[in-house]
């Protein structure tokens, strides 16, 4: 094998709101039946990248939990394998992970222990679908230090601030980074994923360490662009990074075009994912689906219409969900009304209430009301 | 060697030939059912959940398809260091080769296997039924009773006891007499073709029959441990147990999944079903698709109007598609304003634009009339209907049709179309 991955999952997001309270960002659920993480670990899958590390800190409980067996990914193998790496603590380090770069330092180990001479480094927070093997090729080619896959703003209007904004040369040579600018004359953006050799790697980090620098990014990437032959890639296709409420709940509603369903789900390179065993979603009298997107376990009485329903929700009989997030396992009341709102997971809406959002500002509901057991 | 208290042997090898059509290409057990399941995961699923953790599958007809779902057991947590499920299809041997003749002949061409766990006690299991059964209790009532065998009995309607093959017991459970198929049934204790032999008791009555021709467990092997000891037991089982063997009650067993509260629910947290699917997609409705009390399955695409059917992974229905009282497998393909009347569309078939299934009148079928009756239009897997033509009742079809396979664009009721290189 040609590349390691790794796999950067650690990231908390305050933009994801209450949210974040119950999970990771990189384990948010997506396009009903997946998480987010799921994206990142298939596509090193179908790149036979067989050697994996998740980097996982902040509210891992549920991620880890999500990865507590690589047969899904089919990593399970005697060579290489899922690496969940979680900080701790040694003689040396009494730290939590100061940052992206630091969180790759603190497992120096695993890079060290690797023989293969590449390293694929992605973030778990970004839906994309990439062979990976296609920007290492033109690493090679280009006889690079670094590549970063760039994309262009997603189409949904993200807000450009939040992103890297890249300025290349016309041979495709990055000149310029400038993380989260106020306003920006380009809008090619750092998609997250890059390729290095790694031995470079292993340099590049602990001279960072040394120097109390613990940011890929800042550290790294802008730090050396000059002396460093750092190339973009395009990564042509949907991205979308789904750390902020709208652009999450935006991400989930991609799913529901065919073009988007067919570019992750269309042929044989798919998405995999933990398998739960649900049994076919049921739609019972009463039930009418308009553009909705549905996954298995479902119960449905009432009325869907433009929504994203994830495994195992229960929709009672005269419900109109619109707009809406529905995350797994809710139950949900006769004559309820939910309209552009995420339900957080595992909730139970009583029967008779409202709930509203508006567009462009996404209420988001939890209830902890006592389960009502079907 | 550690010792397993009981293994499972489970009989897949059967054609399953009243489901016509559908068990052309597969065997019975791997036959599609409820949308996103095959007829295996029951009683696989069953073992798993009753600790059973060592099952011998018997294969003979057709295996591929159930050697790539089981594979090494992953789905149903069969994948064990030591047991879990192991493929038992016929082998060549120094002196003989022979396929399996009976039942209980493709048990004792396995004794080697069996004795490699060296049980107490063995299941034997068939293929072909829907039912969620605890076989850890069943065993319990074994060792209780002492017995040497069990059966699992299902109380049946009066009138419909002369189909089976009924056992007559005592207050206890002790066996009396068995009656096969009896025109004057005296008991209405079906017997479900589920076994548990005291593994030294079945051992010694599989060599002693080893010459009988076509040796059979209802027939050979448990009428004469009878004969023997008088020592076999009736377990009364009184949960949803639905025999799929034929067209009708295959359509029959799948649209009671659809009922509101069906009398087989799946939607229990307790008792799994599991399954071998890697698709875990999301479905999808369109704008205007339409649906009526259904169950669908994963990443099925819904452009169209469903009412009353059994929906696989991955089937598409096309804009101004109707399907109605239908069961369409996974990853069958339905085209646009084609209209779909009770018919069992099997896996990866293509049905072209504007057809019309099961149209006309009722007409016996002329190839066989008591598998395809029902009034069902059956079509095999990876068959293809060209655009626009009707296909009436009873009907069944074999292979990649075109226009020119239907005269007039129709295909009469009680009518059949087997394309060259293929079977029945």
């Amino acid at each position: 094998m040609r590349a390691i991955g790794i796999v950067l999952a650690g990231g908390n997001s305050s933009k994801m709101g209450i949210l974040a309270e119950k999970r990771a960002v990189s384990a948010m659920p997506v396009a009903g039946s997946y998480r987010s993480v799921d994206f990142a670990l298939s596509n090193m899958s179908n790149s036979h990248i067989q050697k994996v590390a998740v980097c996982t800190q902040f509210n891992a409980r549920s991620l880890n939990q999500h990865l507590n067996s690589s047969k899904w990914w089919d990593f399970g193998r005697k060579q290489g394998g899922l690496f969940v790496l979680t900080p701790t603590i040694t003689l040396e380090n009494d730290s939590w992970y100061r940052g992206t770069a630091d969180a790759i330092y603190q497992n120096m180990d695993f890079l060290k222990d690797s023989h293969e001479p590449y390293v694929i480094i992605t973030s778990a927070d970004c839906v994309y679908k990439m062979d990976y093997n296609k920007m290492l090729e033109q690493h090679i080619a280009k006889k690079a230090d670094i590549t970063v896959a760039y994309t262009h703003v997603p189409e949904h209007g993200d807000d450009l601030r939040r992103f890297g904004v890249l300025t290349m040369d016309e041979d495709g040579r990055i000149r310029e980074f400038e993380e989260k600018p106020e306003t920006a004359d380009s809008s090619i953006i750092n998609a997250g994923i890059y390729v290095i050799r790694r031995r470079l790697l292993i340099e590049l980090l602990e001279k960072a360490n040394s120097e109390n620098r613990y940011d890929f990014v800042k550290d790294i990437l802008v730090r050396y662009r000059e002396t460093r032959l750092i190339y973009g890639y395009e990564l042509k296709g949907y991205w979308s990074n789904i750390a902020t409420v709208d652009s999450y709940f935006n991400t989930n509603m991609d799913f529901l075009r065919r073009d988007v369903r067919d570019y992750f789900f269309g042929d044989y390179d798919g998405i995999y994912s933990k398998i739960e065993d649900q049994p076919p979603a049921k739609y019972n009298p009463g039930a009418s689906m308009k553009n909705a997107l549905v996954s298995s376990g479902c119960i449905i009485n009432g009325k869907v219409e433009n929504s994203v329903l994830f495994r195992k929700v229960y929709v009672g009989a005269n419900c109109v969900i619109r707009n809406s997030i529905i995350l797994n396992d809710v139950y949900i009341g006769d004559n309820t009304v939910i309209e552009n709102c995420i339900v957080e997971s595992r909730g139970t809406i009583k029967a008779n209430e409202v709930y509203k959002g508006e567009p462009g500002n996404i209420r988001i509901v939890i209830e902890e009301n006592d389960r009502y057991r079907i | 060697m550690i010792r397993k208290e009981m293994i499972a042997m489970l009989l897949a090898g059967g054609q399953g030939s009243r489901l016509g059509v559908l068990t052309a290409n597969v065997a019975k057990p791997a036959v599609a059912f409820g949308g996103k399941y095959r007829i295996i995961d029951f009683p696989l699923s069953n073992c798993i959940n009753s600790g059973v953790d060592t099952v011998g599958v018997l294969t003979q007809y057709r295996h591929l398809r159930l050697n790539t779902h089981i594979g090494i057991g992953i789905p149903w947590d069969l994948d064990k260091n030591h047991g879990g499920v192991t493929l038992l299809p016929p082998y060549e041997k120094s002196d003989s080769s022979d396929w399996y003749s009976g039942t209980a002949n493709a048990i004792f061409q396995n004794l080697e296997f069996i004795e490699n766990y060296n049980p107490e006690y063995v299941l034997i299991l068939g293929g072909d039924h829907i039912y969620k059964m605890d076989y850890e209790m069943m065993l319990d009532f074994h060792k209780a009773k002492g017995a040497d065998v069990t059966i699992a009995c299902m109380p049946v309607p009066w009138e419909e006891a002369s189909r089976f093959g009924v056992v007559i017991a005592g207050e206890d459970g002790n066996i009396k007499d068995f009656e096969e198929k009896p025109p004057k049934p005296s008991s209405n204790l079906a017997s479900m073709g589920i076994y548990i032999f005291t593994w030294k008791v079945l051992k010694e009555a599989l060599i002693a029959l080893k010459d009988q021709p076509g040796c059979d467990f209802g027939m050979h092997v448990i009428p004469y441990v009878h004969e023997k000891t008088h020592n076999c037991y009736c377990y009364e089982f009184n949960g949803y147990w639905k025999d799929v063997g034929t067209l009708g009650s295959y359509w029959e067993a799948n649209m009671e999944l659809i009922d509101i509260v069906p009398e087989f629910n799946l939607y229990e947290e307790f008792w799994k079903v599991y399954t071998n699917n890697d698709i875990i997609k999301p479905q999808y409705f369109s704008e205007n698709a339409v649906v009526e009390k259904c169950i669908v399955g994963e990443g099925a695409e819904i452009y169209g109007t469903i009412e009353n059917s059994v929906i696989g992974d991955g089937v598409v229905i096309e804009e101004g598609a109707v399907v109605r009282n239908s069961i369409i497998m996974q990853n069958a393909y339905i085209g646009r304003n084609t209209v779909v009347d009770k018919a069992i569309i099997a896996e990866a078939v293509k049905v072209g634009e504007g057809c019309h299934l099961g149209v006309g009148e009722y007409a016996p079928n002329v190839y066989n009339p008591k598998v395809y009756a029902f009034d069902l239009v059956t079509i095999s897997e990876h068959s293809v209907i060209p655009d626009h033509v009707s296909i009436g009742k009873n009907t069944a079809i074999v292979g990649e049709t075109t226009p020119e396979d239907y005269p007039d664009g129709l295909l009469a009721s009680g009518q059949v179309i087997i394309k060259a290189g293929e079977t029945a």
